[in-house]
């Protein structure tokens, strides 16, 4: 182990013992019962803050920190895929030119969602493969960028893809840093860093993520679930592939059992509805709940489930013919007593039609009488193997979450592969410049983690182990700071104006647990950090609480109610800065109004004499610390983008007209990473 | 559940409108509409199928049955505004020939 490996475990442990320390005395010994309605919330905020900081602490006792990559082998083959959806044509040339110099041998690929022809005219002019959607996805789902990636691994064939977002400039030596790592068989992805070209020093949209695209990762890492961000990655195709088909038989069998467990009673009540003088339907339905009950218990002994289910359709393709051939039987004889009438009055040429034909034709399964019961022609196509409604019967992407790569990601860890966090700048990106798309940008990212614990808890996931669920969760809890954030907000407020404290006394035990508990935290951040600025994201993780909480809202929405997730797409051009975009961070800005007010009224009641010392002076600096964190809305209302000063550091991608589609920009969790936040209380 | 509507016009021709799916259960239903219609004198009949969104053998069949009914009494049955579910079923079986779609309920029996 690494002296410094070392070090950050000693000061995990103490965090940790020290954290609980007061965490538990704080619910045992300090709840002021008497303001329930404020501590309790006070509390379980501060335990929420705990967990946080437990799981950094976790991530950083594994932190692996890789250094030099292997080098790879040589001959593998190896798709370079850019994904766009409406970004202008130059920003996404620029991109793919540079994708062409990378040094090690591949192709090129535009994914071009917008099926754009000067978008294709441009990629062609340099070379540059161009892919759009296939017909298959005409009327179906598109799934986005995770359905725009799955259409490309239809039409590619390369052992490796590096997926790259459009406005992400990869350098020439990308591919050679990263291949080495599939020297391991088991390695399915690898991850590098995202760093974003068009950022001041002082990052006023905090798009920089240096700790997420350092310690966050490499702590992941060491557990083996370091994620996918959705570009600057390299993934293994066999990986991909192979989600995809156990994710498709999976869901197959799932399906398929469910619907032959419900089967019998659906046929059973639409034999019912059937009028008794319908004996054909009857019979026909008869045969059908044979049919079921036929395909269950071949399943049940372990025939394979295409067998069964093929079976099964050709059973009731018998059923379905003979019904429509007793229709046509009729109709042929009407139809000759027709033809008769006609040569009677001598109009007509009798032609008529070929039953044979006819009932081909018409047996197929919507028309043939069996299809009018709809519900157990409903039933009748679900004990099927094909994927009715999506484009593609295997989809390798994962399109639960608009954030498909966490997801992706995690069901390639559950299948056993292996992943690496490579931290290198190895292609320099595009950050939104205003408000307002970084916003959206957020909620996006938010939502689609929030889509993710809902649809997929990782804690449940049988197929990670226990340290990938974790770092899975990890990221997952701290999007839910939104909810700590008011609580922090609300109770140096609430003590300033009316005196209420959450906890019984601010005796020198509580400082004596806190203080240390708040040192060690930040001391850990500082060691792991390394000299990297974590202070923005530390602001934003409760800065931007009102985004965070609208991600969980609508994600509940989305997954347990079914609404629409309705989130904005993000505006394809830079906006006309006119002015200082306020009406976007207004919870924000009446919150520190708030603040400030309940400060003037906390000292006017020190002076009156209706408060005490300890705790104003207490509030009043968590007031200030509360201050300072959401100081950053200010300067990222005031923000008007992005304005070189020197060269930029890295090879110029452009830097103007700024886009950034919410449909294809990776991900980046937030994670504030930090609970220096966390533990104010008084 | 499908519904008929039925009327008769002044130059005495009966209307039958069915809405919704044209299957199994509707096409006894109209089997019935129909041979009430033609038992009650009416030999031209006019099936408007402009609110049908399906149709399957049954309902096909009920269709050409009332042809037969209504030509064995010396009149027709026709049928008018199929929408493109239905039509695609009537080319399929070619059964176009018999039960040439016209436009308009009204002009249905001009030719």
């Amino acid at each position: 182990m690494t002296r410094r490996l070392l070090l950050i475990r000693s000061i995990v442990l103490v965090t940790a013992i020290l954290g609980l320390n007061y965490v538990v005395w704080r619910w045992l010994f300090s709840v002021n019962w008497d303001a329930w309605w404020l501590a309790v919330p006070l509390v379980v905020a501060e335990t929420y803050s705990l967990v946080d900081s437990l799981l950094f602490g976790l991530g950083m006792w594994r932190l692996k920190e890789r250094g030099e990559p292997p080098l790879p082998e040589e001959g593998l083959t190896v798709d370079v895929l850019i994904t766009t959806y409406n970004e202008p044509i130059d920003l996404v040339m620029a991109t793919a030119r540079a994708a062409l110099d990378i040094r090690y041998p591949h192709e090129t690929w535009i994914l071009d969602d917008g099926n754009r022809p000067e978008m294709r005219a441009a990629a062609e002019a340099a070379g540059v493969g161009w892919i759009t959607r296939s017909q298959d996805w005409v009327d179906m789902p598109r799934h986005a960028k995770a359905g725009n990636l799955n259409n490309a691994l239809e039409q590619t064939e390369g052992e490796f893809l590096l997926i790259l977002d459009a406005d992400q400039v990869p350098e020439p030596q990308i591919l050679d840093r990263t291949l080495g790592y599939f020297r391991d068989e088991k390695m399915g992805l690898v991850q590098t860093n995202q760093f974003f070209v068009n950022v001041p020093d002082d990052d006023p949209l905090g798009s920089q993520a240096p700790l997420f695209y350092g310690p966050i990762q490499a702590g992941k890492d060491g557990w083996n679930a370091a994620f996918f961000c959705g570009s600057n990655a390299v993934l293994r195709r066999d990986a991909l592939m192979q989600i995809g088909v156990v994710r498709y038989a999976d869901e197959m069998a799932l399906k398929v059992w469910r619907n032959l467990y419900y089967g019998e009673s659906v046929i059973k009540k639409a034999r019912r509805q059937t009028p008794r003088e319908e004996t054909l339907v009857r019979d026909a339905l008869g045969e059908v709940e044979q049919a079921v009950k036929d395909a269950r218990e071949r399943l049940g002994r372990g025939e394979a489930m295409f067998d069964v289910t093929y079976d099964f359709q050709r059973t009731v393709e018998e059923v379905r013919r003979r019904l429509v051939a007793s229709d046509l039987e009729v109709m042929a004889a009407d139809l000759e007593a027709i033809a008769a009438l006609e040569e009677q009055s001598g109009e007509g040429d009798g032609s008529l039609v070929d039953p044979q034909s006819v009932l081909e034709r018409m047996s197929h399964r919507d028309w043939s009488p069996l299809g009018a019961i709809d519900s157990v022609q409903a039933l009748v196509d679900s004990v099927n193997v094909d994927r009715h409604g999506e484009a593609q019967a295997v989809m390798p992407m994962a399109t639960i979450s608009v954030t498909e790569d966490m997801a992706t990601c995690m069901r390639m860890h559950g299948l056993g592969w292996k992943s690496a966090y490579h931290d290198e700048n190895l292609a320099f990106g595009l950050a939104p410049e205003d408000l307002e798309t970084m916003l959206t940008q957020r909620l996006r990212w938010a939502q689609g983690t929030m889509q993710v614990m809902m649809r997929e808890n990782p804690l449940t996931q049988r197929r990670l182990t226990w340290g990938q669920r974790l770092m899975y969760f990890s990221t997952m809890w701290s999007y839910l700071s939104g909810f700590a954030a008011i609580v922090y907000l609300a109770a140096p407020v609430i003590y300033l104006v009316f005196g209420v404290l959450p906890v019984q006394a601010l005796s020198s035990d509580f400082f004596i647990r806190l203080v240390p508990f708040l040192v060690v935290n930040q001391l850990l951040f500082l060691v792991v950090a390394n000299g990297r600025k974590t202070w923005r994201g530390q602001q934003y993780s409760l800065a931007l609480f009102p985004t965070w909480i609208r991600a969980f809202t609508s994600a509940f929405g989305n997954v347990v109610m079914g609404r629409s997730l309705d989130f904005a797409v993000t505006p394809k051009e830079k906006r006309s800065p006119t002015g200082p975009a306020w009406h976007l961070v207004r919870p924000q800005l009446i919150a520190m109004g708030a603040l400030v007010v309940a400060s003037v009224v906390g000292v006017a009641r020190l002076a009156a004499g209706q408060a005490g010392g300890v705790g104003t002076v207490l509030n009043l600096l968590w007031v200030a610390f509360d201050l300072a964190i959401f100081s950053v809305i200010i300067k990222a209302a005031r923000y008007r983008g992005f304005e070189p000063v020197d060269a930029p550091p890295a090879p110029a991608g452009p830097t103007e007209p700024t886009t950034s589609s919410t449909h294809t920009t990776s991900h980046t969790p937030d994670r504030a990473s930090g609970q220096s936040h966390a533990e104010g209380a008084a | 559940m499908t519904e008929f509507h039925v009327d008769t016009t002044a130059s005495g021709i009966g209307v039958v409108r069915p809405e919704g799916r044209l299957n199994m259960v509707a096409a006894r239903q109209l089997k019935s509409v129909l041979a009430d219609l033609v038992a009650g004198g009416t030999h031209r009949i006019v099936v408007d199928l402009a609110d049908t969104s399906f149709i399957d053998s049954s309902g096909l069949g009920a269709l050409i049955g009332g042809v037969k009914s209504t030509r064995q009494q010396g009149g027709d049955l026709r049928i008018a505004r199929p929408t493109e579910a239905v039509l695609t079923v009537l080319d399929l079986t070619n059964l176009t020939k018999i039960l040439r779609p016209r436009d308009t309920v009204d002009g249905a029996f001009d030719d």
